[in-house]
């Protein structure tokens, strides 16, 4: 029993010295296969899977040290104490974990240990020396990691004297969407590192052929996903939290990840045509260097702090200094290794201009340059601060009128493209098909412009994109049917085929949302009077109380309002409850929106302060299709997780098996 | 204006001290629609100086505050948008516009993204013409495959 308290005293220092073990696996498993991938020595190849396990083990073991003193409330803990509390709920103690820098790396670590151990289980039908290259590779960058945690942000700092309580969490982040955005992102972000080491392992080699393509898009795929949905989440959060529903700031922590974002998105799209083409490899290696160079770009943006934002909590330039030479040297080290071995990877596929492998080189064309607009974007102050001495900012405005035109010229190829036949396509074809969903675009967008009685054209624009790419898709879908219109044909597709349908009506949905939100929204502010209605709109509210409410680590200034149609009989629509809230420890106040989530619109409602008058400031925000936005998102993510699940990704292992054991390249 | 600069530095202060003030109060809106809207969209696109990358039009700071009533102030004196953003630009820097200048280097930066698909769209139609002219190369044996074949005919 005695032995057993000394022990939990002690969970911390297991963890940092769990840590450090990790950190020397990783070191050997970085050195020891890439040796024996030289010099085929199949014992030190073999290193790379165990190693890998015992990495993951270690790091969960540091990753569960930490957890378990948030839980605990362990105030000997100088992270805890800076961010934790023990009034806070459980779910928060939890997320508290990785709501702060040190914490966040360590979740960092932890994902990308845990791909590695993945890659190491799933390998198996990986050449030998591949697999070995790619291990070692991922836990080169992994080596990195950990020395940065343990030389600059130890999260098992012990405090020489305990303070009674914690200093709690940033209130802002105390938030279900808040707390699962950053695991999801980083496993999105992370995951494109196992690209990398795809990419650089086969520059090493000195091959890449459609095998490699197959290998690396689920993993592409994978981090897609993930970033997806945390970018959702994200913006989902900001929408309800932020307090007038704003859901895309172009943010450089938004930027951050959106890059990433772009860059995976144009990868799973490129390694298609690896796989089923073999053409455009050597640009898919670059662009899984890009990809994850730009994860780093993003840690870099987040963690230094060097572009202030909401979101940067760590503004140590010895931190920012030393994940740039991370970035300078993985990036740099892979481009440099690119740039040496690129020109031994030719092209096999030979296509027509016309064709689907065009259509995908003018996808990634778009999707790239969108993405560098971004980058130019969020770096330019600190360039001009620099190189011409001149502070200014680069903001929302920019962004709209920079990035939007590639993307609408993405929306207007995008069907077209996706429905040209591989090798030789014909466009005229492709066009005749699509003549229903261009007139049903079309129709939609010119009843919109004649509806509505603003003079912007946004919300026209928006409604064609959205229409012609859902119905884009569906026509994709329907020629399927063959001739004969044979519906059950369409149970028989590829899963994937179904998750291309998927993800790109997805892709019009959220555009559908964007242009409704950015095109239509009502805002109404005012000083209201308990028990007097007003209407905003279609439809009428009334404040009939406000009340104070005491929360767990909070106080809450309460408002109750109804909702009902303009001019109606009075029955009621929603009853909503706005707050704002004052957490006592940050000294910090938050406002807690209500809103009315429906189908076509939500109606979002935010209580202010108390007038002299003895009335209230609300605010009224109608929200046409705001759900499409995150609707979308979560369709597209939807649409990569069918095409993950797709049966070539499931039951081909054993085939590339038999042929890597034969030594010929699989296809 | 020293009683102005004062008042800043002082919000500036203050404001690290967050207020419950949410973006725009009703006490500041104009009676006048068209002339409120025209203050909205100045706003929009002006930069709170004490905030992390907010415009003055979401902000809660009461600098913020201070410059949505200065842009409204402007316009019922009776200048124009632009003379607006000119009045605030002479007095906070270029740091204040979240849309910025063409002006100096800062071409480069209108100039990126455009010229960088120019740049793509030449390198893709290349790529994609060398491809459609060439022929399949045999399938060439990797290093490996070779030194197998070499000692299988040595055999």
């Amino acid at each position: 029993m005695h032995l057993l308290s000394i022990t939990l005293h002690m969970i911390a220092e297991l963890g940092h010295f769990a840590l450090i073990l990790a950190f020397l696996v990783s070191i050997v498993q970085a050195v020891v296969p890439l040796i024996g991938a030289h010099k085929r020595w199949p014992g030190w190849m073999s290193v790379a899977e165990p190693a890998a396990t015992a990495q993951f083990v270690l790091v969960l073991g540091a990753f569960a040290a930490l957890t378990y003193a948030f839980v605990v409330s362990d105030f000997s803990l100088r992270l805890v104490v800076l961010n934790s509390h023990s009034a806070k709920p459980m779910l928060y103690k939890i997320s508290g974990v990785w709501g702060n820098h040190e914490g966040s790396m360590l979740l960092w670590v932890l994902i990308l240990a845990l791909f590695g151990a993945m890659a190491a289980w799933f390998g198996g039908n990986l050449p030998p020396t591949l697999r070995a290259r790619v291990l070692a590779v991922q836990s080169l960058v992994a080596t990195a990691f950990y020395a940065f945690i343990l030389f600059t942000s130890n999260p098992f700092l012990r405090m020489a004297i305990p303070p009674m309580d914690g200093q709690d969490l940033n209130p802002l982040l105390q938030d279900p969407g808040l707390a699962f955005h950053p695991p999801f992102l980083y496993l999105g972000y992370v995951g494109l590192s196992i690209c990398f080491s795809f990419a650089v392992a086969a520059l090493i080699e000195g091959r890449v052929d459609a095998a490699w393509g197959r290998w690396v898009r689920p993993w592409t795929l994978a981090a897609w996903i993930f970033l997806t949905i945390g970018i959702a989440l994200g913006s989902w959060w900001a929408y309800y939290e932020l307090g007038w529903g704003g859901f895309w700031f172009w943010d450089p922590v938004e930027n951050a990840s959106f890059m990433p974002w772009l860059f995976a998105a144009a990868l799973l799209h490129s390694a298609i045509v690896v796989e089923k083409r073999e053409a455009l490899k050597s640009w898919t290696i670059l662009l899984a260097i890009l990809a994850f160079g730009f994860s780093l770009i993003g840690t870099f943006i987040v963690r230094s702090g060097l572009l202030t934002s909401v979101h940067a909590f760590a503004n140590d330039p010895e931190r920012g200094v030393f994940i740039l030479m991370i970035l300078v040297f993985f990036t740099g080290g892979a481009l440099t290794l690119f740039a040496a071995r690129a020109s031994a990877m030719e092209a096999k596929g030979v296509f027509g201009v016309v064709s689907r492998e065009s259509a995908l080189v003018v996808n990634n064309i778009l999707l790239a340059v969108a993405s560098f607009v971004v980058f130019v974007g969020t770096i330019w102050p600190l360039v001009a601060e620099m190189a011409f001495d001149r502070k200014l900012s680069v903001g929302p405005p920019f962004f709209e009128m920079a990035f939007t035109p590639f993307m609408v010229l993405l929306g207007l190829v995008l069907p077209l493209g996706s429905m040209l036949a591989w090798k030789r396509g014909s466009l005229s074809r492709v066009a005749r098909q699509l003549v229903p969903a261009l007139i049903l675009a079309l129709a939609l967008a010119g009843l919109v412009w004649t509806m509505q009685t603003e003079r912007s054209m946004l919300g026209p624009i928006g409604v064609f994109l959205g229409t012609w790419l859902i119905a884009g898709a569906l026509t994709d879908l329907w020629t399927r049917t063959g001739r004969n219109r044979d519906l059950t044909r369409l149970l028989r597709l590829p899963r994937a085929d179904w998750g291309k349908t998927v993800a790109h009506s997805g892709l019009g949905i959220t555009m559908l949302g964007i242009a409704g939100l950015m095109a239509w929204e009502q805002e109404d502010i005012r000083t209201v009077q308990i028990g007097a209605p007003w209407q905003v709109g279609k439809f009428e509210f009334e404040l009939l109380d406000v009340t104070r409410e005491q929360g767990p680590n909070y106080t809450a200034t309460r408002g109750e309002v109804s909702v009902r149609p303009a001019g109606g009989d009075g029955s009621e629509i929603a009853h909503l409850y706005p707050e704002k809230r004052v957490y006592p420890v940050q000294q910090m106040p938050t406002t807690e929106a209500a809103i009315d989530y429906r189908f076509l619109r939500d109606v979002y409602v935010v209580v202010g302060d108390a007038q002299p008058n003895g009335g209230w400031v609300m605010r009224i925000y109608i929200k046409p299709l705001a759900n499409w936005v995150w609707g979308g998102c979560i369709l597209m993510a939807l649409g990569g997780l069918l095409s993950l699940s797709d049966r070539r990704y499931r039951v081909a292992a054993g085939a590339r098996k038999t042929a890597s054991v034969q030594g010929v390249p699989a296809e | 204006m020293t009683g102005f600069l004062r008042q800043g530095v002082l919000t500036l202060v203050f404001s690290l001290v967050a207020t419950l003030a949410l973006a725009v109060q009703p006490d500041e809106v104009l009676d006048d629609p068209a002339m409120e809207s025209r203050a909205r969209e100045i706003s929009a696109g002006l930069r709170c100086l004490v905030c992390q990358n907010e415009s003055i039009d979401e902000s809660n700071a009461s600098l913020a505050k201070d410059l949505r009533l200065l842009v409204r102030e402007r316009l019922v004196a009776g200048d124009t948008n632009p003379e607006v953003v000119e009045y605030i630009v002479a007095r906070y820097g270029e740091f204040v516009l979240l849309k910025p200048t063409t002006g100096g280097w800062n071409w480069l930066l209108w100039a990126a993204g455009p010229g960088m698909f120019l740049i793509a769209v030449v390198l893709g139609a290349v790529y994609v013409r060398r491809r459609s002219k060439a022929v399949a190369p045999a399938e060439r044996l990797s290093a490996d495959e070779q030194e197998r074949l070499d000692a299988l005919l040595k055999r």
